[in-house]
């Protein structure tokens, strides 16, 4: 297959998937039904972009395929700060009512936080990534042993109220994020678009790298700072979600067999929407919301996974 | 002409290159010789700004290296280390081509590809050139960096032992296409080298290092001596004049 023929089939996928989730088995009024669910697709493809956008890019850096931006605690944080709002102010504050304010307040907490993390990491000059890693996973740990504690003292119908937050939704985006999200997106995506010509280069390892004349660190650092930023509003958007990243980055480099960035990053989107389209629509049509989208999306898109690795394998 | 002015490097409280000062000619190829642990490789990424000084100053063309911008440089000097494991799956082609990245950032223009044709020409790869590199044998893999860096097409050439994993047919074979791009094309080629005979037989200048200090420098014939080894290297090599080279007898 040519790689005009693989993006056909695709854009085709993520089409006709986005298209059956909205159209199929409308009951009751159009007007009603099709613009709400255009409004969870319009999300799903800035979530499931951004997602995979921010995973290859995070892969290429750390020249690790097996990791994803979560590993620097993002994810932890946001359960921290909704757990942490609801333990100290109860299910009917303000900020769990008012998704707005909830939004603002993971959002930036977690911006905040990775800008923090990297000031602190990379002041001294030469510092590793892997070092980087490392104190985000402590950190990480961190957040999740303090969310863990406040969640057995929690009353259980509050902790319910937790749980929800544990898993990714689309059922609650409302417009008005769902816009300010766009445009933060778009603006971070615009800004990036400078140094995606350095991630080909970037995949060769640091020495290569600055062999080659890339200013290592100073891309790094603001690639860095990018992949915070778009997790962090998907994330802050829908829940966390960081667990699709993995996934549709490893599909994208089975499927497209090359390690150019021009390739793989409009591939691993179109898989990542698909993805979550199609977990989305088992998700509300066929399963009736009785199961989350995890769990459909790591089941389907693991079999797929192991699948590619066996056929590679055979030839 | 590269100078290096009493250039340092610690790593904790250990100093892995004394306050060293160097000088590399233009035009020539010079070899960094001595013992493992003596700074070699290190001095050499530190002149190749891939590590960062402790100290003192690297002139490029009287430019100190900091001073340059990253871009810049990558059209002037290019390195090569010893280990190059890459996480992607590439073809010799691909990767040779990434040499033109200082050019073309990534857009590789007709020229470019020229260039790329000749560097995989020189290193004898023309037939394996669709091949990836993990379907290659280390000697194979090492000639495929190799053309990389020659596709960079920089004035100054570092190279960190680029004659590990070859054989002795390929290993003549780099060397000597090493010595036709000085005395060709008038590059500039610095290599860290361990079997002492290629160093007598294929460079101009040597300097001898030892626990991060130079021992000793000089024009080839000076140092390829008993004397001066002995002092580099702790052990007694017998130097004999085969033809028109002098070849160290330390096998036995």
């Amino acid at each position: 297959m040519t790689l005009k023929w693989k993006f056909s089939l695709l854009a085709a996928a993520s089409a006709a998937c986005a298209l059956l989730f909205i159209f199929w088995n409308v009951i009751g009024s159009w007007d009603y039904v099709v613009p709400r669910r255009s409004l969870k697709i319009a999300a799903i493809i800035l979530t499931g972009g951004a997602i995979a956008f921010s995973t290859v890019v995070f892969q290429t850096l750390t020249n690790n395929r097996i990791l994803t931006p979560s590993i620097i605690g993002l994810d932890s944080l946001y359960m921290l700060i909704q757990t942490g709002i609801i333990f100290l102010y109860g299910s009917a504050s303000i900020n769990m009512l008012n998704k707005n304010i909830n939004f603002f307040v993971s959002a930036v907490c977690m911006i905040l936080f990775a800008g923090l993390l990297y000031r602190f990491l990379f002041r001294r000059e030469g510092q590793s990534i892997y070092f980087l890693l490392l104190v985000g996973i402590i950190l990480g740990t961190f957040f999740g042993s303090v969310t863990t504690f406040m969640q057995v003292l929690l009353d259980p119908n509050e902790f319910a109220i937790v749980q929800d937050r544990m898993f990714a939704s689309f059922n609650n985006v409302n417009t008005d994020l769902l816009v300010l999200s766009v445009i933060v997106v778009a603006l971070v995506s615009l800004y990036s678009l400078r140094f995606t010509k350095y991630l080909d280069v970037l995949s060769l390892g640091r020495e290569h790298a600055v062999n080659l004349g890339v200013n290592y660190d100073h891309v790094v650092k603001r690639l860095l700072m990018v992949v915070a930023v778009l997790i962090s509003v998907a994330t802050a958007l829908v829940g966390p979600i960081t667990f699709l990243g993995l996934l549709v980055a490893n599909v994208a480099y089975q499927f497209f067999g090359t390690y150019r960035h021009s390739v793989l990053i409009p591939g691993s989107m179109l898989i990542s929407i698909i993805a979550l389209t199609g977990g989305q629509f088992i998700v509300e049509r066929i399963f009736t919301f009785s199961t989350t989208l995890s769990v459909i999306i790591n089941f389907v898109g693991g079999v797929y996974f192991i699948y590619l690795l066996l056929r590679e394998n055979k030839s | 002409m590269i100078e290096v002015k009493n250039v340092s490097k610690k790593y904790g409280n250990k100093t892995v290159v004394e306050p060293v000062s160097v000088n590399v000619a233009k035009g020539k190829i010079t070899s960094f010789i001595g013992p493992n642990g003596a700074g070699k490789s290190t001095l050499l990424s530190m002149m190749s700004r891939l590590i960062t000084k402790d100290s003192g100053e690297v002139l490029i063309d009287g430019v100190e290296l900091g001073k340059s911008k990253s871009s810049d440089l990558a059209k002037k000097i290019s390195i090569l280390k010893q280990s190059n494991h890459l996480n992607v799956r590439l073809s010799v082609r691909d990767l040779v081509a990434f040499g033109r990245f200082p050019y073309s950032q990534g857009r590789l223009s007709k020229e470019d590809w020229v260039f790329v044709d000749e560097a995989i020409r020189y290193m004898e790869l023309d037939d394996m050139q669709e091949k990836f590199l993990d379907q290659l044998s280390g000697g194979q893999k090492q000639r495929a960096f190799i053309a990389m860096t020659l596709a960079q097409d920089t004035e100054y050439i570092l190279l960190d032992e680029p004659l590990n994993n070859l054989d002795m047919k390929h290993s003549v074979q780099i060397m000597k296409v090493l010595r036709r791009l000085v005395d060709e094309l008038g590059k500039t080629i610095v290599i860290v080298i361990h079997d002492i005979n290629f160093a007598s037989c294929y460079s101009d200048h040597i300097v001898a290092l030892k626990n991060g200090r130079i021992v000793k420098e000089g024009p080839t014939d000076e140092m390829i001596d008993t004397d001066v080894l002995r002092e580099v290297y702790d052990m007694d090599i017998p130097v004999q004049t085969i033809g028109d080279h002098k070849i160290c007898v330390y096998f036995a």
